[in-house]
């Protein structure tokens, strides 16, 4: 593994006391949250998706691997997990595991598109403690949805939230990924999903996995980001967000929630064949901590491996730390300064104070953005692919197009 | 129609009683962690932190003490200090991680 994090002193020991988000640099003995995706299989082919998913991976971890990884976040007090993929309820035993983990102390949270959650599996899911569900939706309507996720994946997702509201779920999730598309549309997702009773969630979108590909043509202009923050501060109370906009507290006030890079320090990813990264948002060789299948298991790897030891430091050095705002933003985000090759003690490339439009500008032609050693998408076409690129839709159904369409008569 | 109190008269310790007693509430779970300790309510899923050890074992005893006060006393918190506790345990009260004790 070569070296990816900027030269750093020798960590000075955990100070005693102070503020919470400063002892959570150095790091906890368990993540607070854990990511742990499935598997890389889904019936969709998101634009933007962040695991480039598609294909299930052979090399997958079976059931009883996966509850071994329970039994282990229960000895290691993981109180709850998101639980995503690729597309989780794909999995045969996905319903199983899911009972499993909250038989085991082990609350979960998991990430759909939808496509399972008919009216039994909702009931099922409304009647249990312990389990919330969020679904995906990049779009306060189809045709803005439906460009980046695929034709059809509106109503899929919409159908799941009828379901699970008319089973008496409550508070359950809205999942929006920010983009320069929907960006404008952020009082409507809060109206969708008072509707159902859900709660709304929105996240930032991060060049990781294929979302590299549509990055530069997706990611929030300064202009929204600005709109974004002041809707953030108006509404930030009633609406999750994952602590992802940390980066907009550089703005002036900070947001609610934990302004700090969490990789490694709080949170970390299980990817589907048992590799452990430093966050969701980094599958990438540079860091990989360590695999669950090996002696030890997740808890050797979150509280041993090189890697995290690494992270679980303060940063001291690199241009950001002469910055006024650096308190507030702490540099932003690793995996987008990454995946679009600025160094990691440089500005985040969406930097409020324009420092990351800079960084990108003075990129040179010798600049390699790394990419991925993974690459589950799906290699043929996929019903109601999406069109943002240009490419032509499939009906998501055959007969959703008439077999006479463009046939000219007479 | 009741006036609602003026926010300046609502303490910080508002709903918590010292000198009653009180125990870690039975659906939370503490886990260990090198500035103290992470608190889980498996009912409400909300999180906390206890943010130094002499807190975690502050509310690991009270249960065996008859007042919240006792229990400061006999975990060695210097006097000066019980205010800040006190103030602490009332937050823990709050989001409901301890819980009156009715033995």
């Amino acid at each position: 593994m070569t070296a990816v994090l900027p030269s750093r002193p020798v960590a000075p020991p955990r100070p005693t006391g102070g503020r919470l988000v400063d002892q959570f640099e150095y790091g906890l003995d368990a993540p607070i949250c854990l990511t742990w995706e499935l598997t890389y299989a889904c019936n969709l082919a998101c634009v933007h998706c962040l695991s480039s998913s598609g294909r299930r991976d052979p090399r997958e971890l079976t059931t009883a691997e996966a509850e071994g990884v329970i039994d282990e976040l229960q000895r290691m007090q993981v109180f709850y997990v998101n639980i995503g993929g690729g597309e989780p309820t794909v999995r045969p035993d996905f319903w199983h595991l899911l009972d499993y983990a909250v038989d085991h102390n082990v609350g979960v949270k998991f990430s759909t598109n939808g496509v399972k959650l008919d009216k039994k599996h909702a009931a099922r899911v409304a009647a249990t403690d312990y389990v919330d569900v969020q679904i995906s939706l990049d779009g306060a309507t189809a045709e803005v949805n439906d460009r980046v996720r695929g034709a059809g994946s509106f109503a899929t997702a919409t159908r799941a939230l009828e379901n699970l509201a008319e089973a008496g779920m409550k508070d359950f999730k809205v999942s929006v990924v920010v983009t320069r598309e929907n960006a404008g549309q952020l009082d409507e997702f809060k109206a969708l999903t008072d509707r159902y009773g859900a709660q709304l969630r929105i996240t930032r979108l991060r060049p990781s996995g294929r979302g590299a590909d549509v990055w530069d043509q997706l990611h929030p202009t300064q202009a929204q980001q600005r709109d974004l923050y002041q809707w953030l501060l108006a509404n930030g109370d009633g609406v999750l967000t994952g602590d992802s906009f940390f980066h907009l507290s550089a703005f002036g006030e900070a947001l609610p929630g934990l302004n700090l890079c969490g990789a490694g320090r709080v949170v970390c990813l299980i990817d589907p064949v048992g590799d452990v990264y430093a966050c969701p948002f980094a599958i990438h060789e540079n860091f990989l901590a360590g695999n669950i299948r090996n002696e030890g298991g997740f808890q050797r790897v979150w509280q041993q491996s090189d890697l995290f030891q690494d992270l679980r430091s303060p940063q001291t050095g690199g241009a950001c730390t002469k910055c006024a705002h650096f308190d507030a933003c702490r540099g932003g985000c690793m995996a987008a300064k990454f995946f679009t090759g600025l160094p990691l003690d440089g500005p985040d490339p969406e930097c409020v104070q324009g420092y990351g439009e800079s960084a990108l500008a003075a990129r040179d032609d010798a600049t390699v953005k790394p990419k991925s050693h993974l690459d589950h998408s799906h290699t043929g076409p996929v019903r109601g692919q999406p069109t943002l690129l240009g490419m032509p839709a499939i009906p998501a159904k055959i007969c959703d197009e008439s077999p006479l369409a463009g046939l000219q008569l007479g | 129609m009741t006036t609602p109190a003026p926010a300046a008269a609502v303490s910080d310790t508002a709903g918590f009683d010292p000198s009653q007693a009180w125990r870690r509430a039975r659906s939370v779970a503490l886990r260990p962690e090198p500035f103290g300790a992470l608190a889980y309510h498996f009912g409400n899923r909300k999180l906390s932190f206890l943010k130094s050890k002499q807190l975690v074992r502050v509310v690991e005893s009270l249960a065996d003490h008859p007042s919240a006060v006792q229990t400061l006393v006999a975990c060695d918190v210097p006097e000066a200090q019980h205010p800040a506790y006190v103030k602490a345990l009332a937050d823990l009260a709050r989001s409901q991680m301890i819980e009156r004790n009715p033995a």
